[in-house]
């Protein structure tokens, strides 16, 4: 049975402004996991707490809205009971950046099978307009009335530098070509990052659509060759007059799962749960004579 | 006149110095012999220097508490020697290495025999300096004249590993040592052990040992956790196990990463767990919550230290109990148990995953260091696997969910409030759900008769669980005039205390703390003069019978040094109520 976007639709009406990044990224969504084949019984989305975060609400999938900052430990806790679920994290800048940097690390570093894509607005957007770990320098908000004094942290070179085996930046102005980063995310055996310019354009007025399209370029067009980790890393501090889309770098490691001894009998969850045997009863206790 | 089988035995020392696996080597020659023990383990919170010690009772009787009075006390240092001798009974001894600088006239004029022996010098003679502790075992069962094949027994279990050589050269240091001993102290030592003959083989097993077998006899097939005081043991424990049970475990980034997991590990449908103390717990309650709200089954250990931030961290406390109870913003049905001894540890381990389940909702047992660390021999039997069920609730199979004619809904109105609960991965039960306020399917809403249902259907699982909420245990003869009152891991304590007061006093322990069971904590205390024991400072658990019951009890005891109560201590506070 092949599987068609009318598969993933949801009767529920999303909440987001019009114009808002998150419905280009829901697009995407839907067409890459519809590209690659997999049904909404396969697929799990993870989100955070934020206006992306609502994402598994507006679609006919397995979705578990968590914590604000939390869903990487959560997804790695459902891969881990789990690794037949296709297995997405979708959140927030302020969710990955802010609370969520540490695990962030982690799951770059941890190379679980999951895709990490988070919806970078440079703002909080359901708290309503106050700057992010991404926003620019100099960002002037509620909260950075001075403009922000700090420098914007960059997801695309923080997991480069922890180890990610996917590295890559989508537009939520350009579906189809987020998409098929998705797709690709998607397909990637590990951690895959896919950093989402999302305007929000209700309470980011710098970062707009137009912002955006006037910077960014294709990485693959310009000749970039992601089997180069340094290269990728260059490319990743690039910032400001030209901003590079794609995917920056990939690599093969083995993934965390595939590691794990009591995983090689297949997913935990799918087991039949029975009592210790005679004979495991017999051994445990000899440990305590 | 000698005393036969009744003795307690403290070795001590640095940290660094093997104070605990040499305690743990005797207590298990003592156990195969068929000896019940006690043991208490004091350690501080650093890896070197410092004192340590390991402090065993032992009785051919079951024993359930330490006592303050120590026979035989085997210091690896001088400062060991200067911190304890006081303990030691009048007549009991002293074994040290003859190169301690040791007044040995100072020891006798307290009235404690100086038993010096050439630890040292017998370890290099038949085998190598670092056997200096297998000497002082030797020594110890010389003086105390207990069956030297026991031990040997131990010795070859336990240096298996390192090879035959050093197996034999300890056996050769611990005899020569235990006959130095005996030759020279024996006649003149009033306190013997004597192994049982045909005694069965028991069990000598910690909390956290007993904790960690009973979640995996119950299923327990993931764990995460942040090593921590007390509770570090049991994920260790769980870890050596992976390979063979099919068990994964996951030291993880922080204590929040920790239960992010196992939530996610439950809401996939793997019966999950997560242990640590009251500074990791601090950091979980938020997602303690989102576990609540979402209806995930979740088992939480919080094995209590002495808080609060760091406060004494490798130390006892039971100061926890109404944060356990009441943390998280919000309100949603948690249920708690306190377990008292290594078989309730058992018990809730496995216990605790089935209620979780059932009401698919978080169980907390609520431990601590004392219970964690000490060490219980235990009949084989107590330990019951038979009585292990597991019962995975309103779980939905997948012919089940085959069958399904309706779409699913995640949180469906119930008469109990629990609803069938399906894993993510059936294409008839495809859902999303929200730490949000969400209806039955687990769509976001902020209807406010939804949230009233919601709140109603999530609160109605506190009245359910109720059925399975068991009423304190008691011990003791029915009418007696004092009632004990005690939770967790005081039950050892009070029972000796009440053996000893024979007939004067009656045990309350209660090992179901939530949802209280008011009703059978009423029956139970209706007579007699309560006396509520705790080792806290601000009485948490009578503050929480009061709240419950409305009993005012008048009396209590209360302990917040970081240290476990002992029977003498506890007699000696009853002696001042009844003033
Ligand atoms: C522990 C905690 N702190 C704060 C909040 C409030 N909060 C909700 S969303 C949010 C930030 C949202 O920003 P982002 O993650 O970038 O998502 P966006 O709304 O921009 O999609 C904050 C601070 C919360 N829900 N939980
Ligand atoms: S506030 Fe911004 S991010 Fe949130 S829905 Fe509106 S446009 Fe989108
Ligand atoms: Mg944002």
């Amino acid at each position: 049975m092949t599987v068609t976007l009318k598969d993933y639709a949801s009767p529920v009406k999303p909440t987001w402004c019009p114009g808002c990044g998150d419905y280009g990224i829901l697009a995407a969504i839907r067409q890459a996991l519809v590209q690659v084949g997999l049904a909404p019984h396969e697929v799990l989305i993870v989100t955070g707490i934020g206006c992306g975060s609502k994402l598994p609400d507006y679609m006919h999938v397995n979705g578990f809205m968590t914590l604000h900052g939390r869903p990487l430990p959560i997804a790695t806790g459902i891969r881990l009971a789990n690794h037949g679920l296709k297995v997405l994290v979708v959140h927030g800048d302020g969710d990955s950046m802010g609370l969520g940097m540490g695990h962030f690390i982690h799951a770059a570093r941890r190379n679980l099978d999951l895709v990490d894509l988070i919806q970078n607005n440079q703002i909080y957007g359901l708290t309503k307009g106050q700057y992010s770990p991404t926003s620019d320098p100099g960002f002037i908000t509620s909260t950075s009335p001075e403009g922000a004094l700090e420098g914007a942290a960059n997801p695309v070179a923080l997991a480069l530098a922890a180890g990610a085996t996917f590295v890559a930046r989508g537009f939520a102005g350009d579906t189809k070509g987020l998409a098929d980063l998705v797709a690709r995310a998607i397909e990637h055996r590990g951690y895959a990052l896919v950093d989402v310019l999302q305007p929000c354009v209700t309470f980011n007025r710098k970062n707009t659509y137009d912002w955006y399209r006037e910077r960014v370029y294709n990485l693959a067009e310009s000749g970039h060759d992601p089997r180069d980790r340094l290269a990728a890393y260059q490319k990743a501090l690039e910032w400001g007059d030209r901003i590079p889309l794609g995917v920056f770098y990939q690599t093969e490691r083995p993934t965390y799962e595939e590691q794990v001894v009591a995983l090689k009998e297949g997913p935990l969850a799918l087991r039949t749960l029975t009592k210790l045997s005679l004979q495991e009863v017999e051994q445990l206790r000899s440990e305590f004579m | 006149m000698s005393i036969i089988n009744d003795l307690t035995f403290k070795i001590a020392g640095a940290a660094g110095q093997g104070v605990e696996s040499s305690g743990a080597g005797f207590a298990q020659a003592l156990a195969r012999g068929g000896l019940y023990l006690f043991g208490l383990q004091d350690y501080m919170s650093r890896i070197r220097g410092g004192l340590n010690f390991f402090q065993v009772r032992v009785h051919e009787h079951p024993l359930y508490s330490h006592e303050e009075a120590v026979h035989v006390l085997l210091p690896l240092n001088e400062e060991a020697l200067e911190e304890y001798v006081d303990e030691v009974a009048p007549g009991g001894g002293v074994i040290y290495d003859e190169g301690l600088k040791v007044d040995r006239e100072w020891v006798a004029g307290k009235g404690r025999k100086a038993m010096p022996v050439p630890l040292i010098e017998i370890a290099k003679e038949h085998g190598d300096r670092v056997m200096a502790n297998t000497a002082a075992l030797g020594a110890a069962a010389g003086v105390v004249e207990y069956s030297y094949e026991r031990l040997a027994d131990v010795i070859r279990q336990n240096f298996r590993r390192k090879g035959e050589d050093v197996v034999a050269a300890n056996l050769r240091v611990g005899r020569a040592a235990y006959l130095y001993a005996q030759e020279r102290y024996a006649a003149d030592f009033q306190w013997k052990l004597r192994q049982i003959p045909e005694a069965p083989q028991r069990l000598v097993m910690s909390g956290n040992q007993a904790l960690a077998l009973g979640a995996l006899a119950g299923g327990c097939r993931f764990m995460a956790a942040y090593p921590m005081t007390p509770t570090t043991s049991i994920l260790e424990w769980l870890a050596r196990h992976e390979r063979q049970y099919g068990v994964v475990t996951k030291h993880a980034e922080d204590e929040i990463a920790a239960i992010c997991m196992a939530i996610g590990a439950n809401f996939a449908g793997v019966r999950a767990m997560v242990a640590t103390s009251g500074g990791g717990f601090s950091l979980m309650v938020e997602a303690l919550g989102l576990a609540g709200m979402c209806e995930v089954p979740l088992v939480i250990v919080e094995g209590q230290r002495g808080g609060p931030s760091t406060g004494l961290p490798t130390r006892t406390e039971q100061g926890d109990l109404l944060f356990v109870i009441n943390a998280s913003q919000g309100e949603f049905p948690r249920l708690v148990l306190a377990p008292g001894t290594v078989e309730e540890c058992f018990e809730c381990g496995w216990r605790a995953f089935n209620l979780a389940e059932k009401y698919q909702t978080p169980v907390i047992i609520l431990s601590d260091q004392f219970l964690a660390s000490s060490l219980r021999t235990v009949e084989v039997e107590a330990i019951d696997f038979d009585r292990v069920v597991i019962d995975r609730g309103k779980l939905l199979s997948a012919e089940e969910l085959d069958a399904l004619t309706e779409p699913y809904k995640r949180h469906r109105f119930t008469e109990d409030g629990i609803s069938p609960r399906a894993i993510p991965g059936h294409p008839k039960a495809v859902y999303a759900t929200a730490s949000d306020e969400h209806d039955e399917f687990g769509h976001i809403t902020e209807e406010m008769h939804n949230r009233r249902k919601m709140m109603q259907k999530r609160m109605k699982k506190l009245e359910t669980a109720r059925q399975d909420i068991r009423p304190p245990i008691q011990y003791g003869p029915a009418g007696a005039p004092i009632v004990l009152i005690g939770w967790g891991s005081t039950y050892g304590v009070l029972r000796e205390v009440v053996d000893r007061l024979e007939g004067e006093a009656r045990l309350v322990h209660f090992c179901d703390l939530w949802p209280f069971p008011a009703q059978a904590a009423a029956e139970a205390l209706r007579d007699g003069t309560g006396v509520v024991v705790e080792n806290n400072l601000t009485g948490q658990f009578r503050r929480l019978l009061r709240s419950e019951t409305c009993l005012p009890i008048e009396h209590s005891i209360s302990r917040y040094d970081g240290r476990p109560f002992s029977p003498e201590e506890i007699l000696a506070g009853l002696k001042e109520i009844r003033k």
